[in-house]
């Protein structure tokens, strides 16, 4: 992170609402490009309302967001997945019925450039798109040591399994910008690691901007660049990991006990 | 034996045809998650539309461009004006919609068309063919043909194409389905229009057999016990669910008609469908369980 770049995805003063509770207030943040960026706080802190803002499922109150340099006021989530915004959910949303490669492959629908004759009667353009997703999901599945579930139902697989599938249908389209709502949820110790190192080397390898909710802390602060708590919809605190880790308002409200296990 | 074999090719061919009108119910539910109370009205409307034109001098192939044409016009129209403002709604929001558009689609058929019986010919002959001492007929062999080549091509484009796997990735999580750039507008689109497409076919063969009128939107009925034998959410389901009912419809009235004083066929079918509800109510073929309605 050499060279200067603009923020990857600014959030200014976004605020969002449900039937008159606030669920996130006057919230402003920047994602720089490339960087891990960490949501944290406690559970109804706003973390996954604020995911749902960003790729469009959600429409805020007021605020916008500002991605690679153009403004919304609100993103359509067809929108956002076009220019690149990709998007991994809590507890999976996979395709349980459909094979893993057939998952990955609706991944990359965004690139798709056919017309829709040209789709239903498989004429050569799409026989050649169709291959071409195929080979590029089939690299993205050896990517994270998938090859042998290829042609698995997927909703038959362990969960760590599915989990490591529903990130690899989350980036193959190479995205700008990947949020992921707590991808080591339900994890052992060893999947958790597994998995936080397959997150490090997309950002590292393939230099993606990664937004992504935590709960681990001890996993957040070894691998984010940059952490935003959240706690009742409103931002505790912004910086690198080590300042997160010391900032008395952070250790009051939230990091508290888990502060003193990591230190144990 | 050669009359049990009669009954029960008929009965297979004849079920055929009620295939033909689940299909059409099928897709939809995939898709859009709703039972489509519109998909008589629809058929109706194909046929009604095709008949109109062949009367009018338009060539029969001309009639059918021109069918497929407007019921592509109402899939897009469907999709701007029902299902979008309704996205999120309850299933059962849905099914009133549905409920109200075949109202209306029916009302605009009629007015337009008229509602008096019209004779639709193909230029099928039903002249009976011998097979053995085995009578089949030709116009149900052929009906059965044209449902069985549709059911294989739909089977393929919703398997092998990437339309087919966006459909399925709609039907299964629409968030997700979304979030990965899926257009979920577009694919309802284009399953309303398939939709359409096979309610024009099976409305030409319908209404081929019993004429052409209002109570061709009522074959709809026939297809309800076809899905809950097949499974909603299978096209090889309604097959095999229409060749159950019309099997078992023809081979009861036969065998047991005769000692209950005849009139199975119009029972038949539900009573069988109860059936299934008990045993298995998700359909042969069915992948969810169904919702109470």
């Amino acid at each position: 992170m050499t060279t200067p770049v603009p923020p990857a995805l600014e959030v200014r003063n976004v605020s969002l609402s449900f039937k008159g509770v606030k669920a996130i207030s006057d919230l402003s943040f920047k994602v720089e490009a490339r960087e891990i960026c960490a949501l944290i706080g406690p559970n109804g802190a706003g973390k996954s309302s604020l995911l749902n803002i960003l790729n469009g499922v959600y429409v805020p109150d007021s605020g916008e967001i500002i991605f690679e340099g153009e403004h919304f006021r609100r993103m359509e989530p067809l929108e956002a997945a076009r220019r690149g915004i990709g998007r991994g959910f809590q507890n999976n949303a996979l395709f349980s019925g459909m094979s893993v490669v057939d998952n990955v492959i609706t991944g990359l629908s965004r690139h798709s450039r056919l017309t829709l004759v040209e789709e239903m009667f498989r004429l050569p353009r799409a026989r050649n798109e169709e291959r071409r997703f195929r080979e590029r999901a089939q690299a993205v599945l050896h990517l994270f040591g998938l090859d042998r579930h290829a042609a698995t139902i997927v909703g038959t697989l362990p969960y760590g399994v599915q989990k490591k599938v529903e990130l690899a249908r989350a980036i193959v389209a190479e995205p700008r910008l990947v949020l992921l709502d707590e991808p080591l949820a339900g994890m052992n110790a060893a999947e958790k690691q597994e998995i936080a190192a397959v997150v490090a080397r997309l950002n590292k390898e393939l230099q993606l901007t990664i937004v992504l909710i935590e709960h681990d802390i001890g996993i957040v602060l070894e691998l984010a660049h940059h952490v935003v708590v959240l706690d009742y919809g409103r931002k505790l605190a912004d910086g690198p990991p080590e300042t997160i880790r010391d900032n008395p308002d952070v250790i009051a409200a939230y990091l508290g006990s888990e502060r003193a296990e990591i230190a144990a | 034996m050669s009359m049990f074999l009669e009954t029960l090719i008929g009965g297979l061919l004849a079920g055929t045809m009620y295939s033909l009108v689940a299909i059409g119910f099928v897709l939809i539910y995939k898709a859009s998650g709703v039972f489509n109370y519109a998909q008589g009205s629809i058929l109706l409307f194909a046929a009604l539309t095709f008949v109109s034109l062949t009367g009018q001098g338009v060539p029969a192939f001309g009639a059918i461009a021109i069918t497929i044409a407007l019921l592509v016009l109402m899939a897009i129209a469907i999709e701007k004006l029902l299902l979008r403002p309704l996205t999120n709604r309850s299933p059962m929001t849905l099914f009133m919609a549905t409920l109200g558009l075949s109202y209306l689609v029916e009302a605009v058929a009629q007015g337009i068309m008229g509602s008096q019986v019209r004779a639709l010919d193909l230029g099928i002959d039903d002249l009976p063919i011998f097979v053995g001492d085995i009578m089949i007929s030709q116009f149900d062999l052929i009906a059965a043909g044209v449902a069985l080549a549709l059911g294989i091509g739909l089977s393929l484009l919703f398997n092998r194409t990437r339309i087919g796997i966006q459909l399925r990735g709609v039907a299964d999580d629409t968030r997700a389905a979304l979030s990965l750039g899926i257009d979920i507008n577009r694919i309802w689109q284009i399953v309303w229009a398939v939709a359409g497409i096979v309610g024009l076919v099976a409305g030409l063969l319908w209404g081929a057999r019993q004429g052409v009128q209002f109570s061709l939107s009522l074959v709809v009925l026939k297809a309800l016990p076809v899905l809950i034998i097949g499974g909603f959410t299978s096209i090889a389901g309604a097959i095999v669910g229409g060749l159950v009912v019309g099997a078992g419809e023809s081979l009861a009235e036969t065998y047991l008609g005769p000692l209950v004083g005849g009139g199975i066929t119009p029972w038949f079918a539900y009573a069988l469908a109860l059936l299934f509800l008990f045993i298995r109510p998700a359909g042969l073929f069915g992948e969810r369980q169904i919702e109470r309605v």
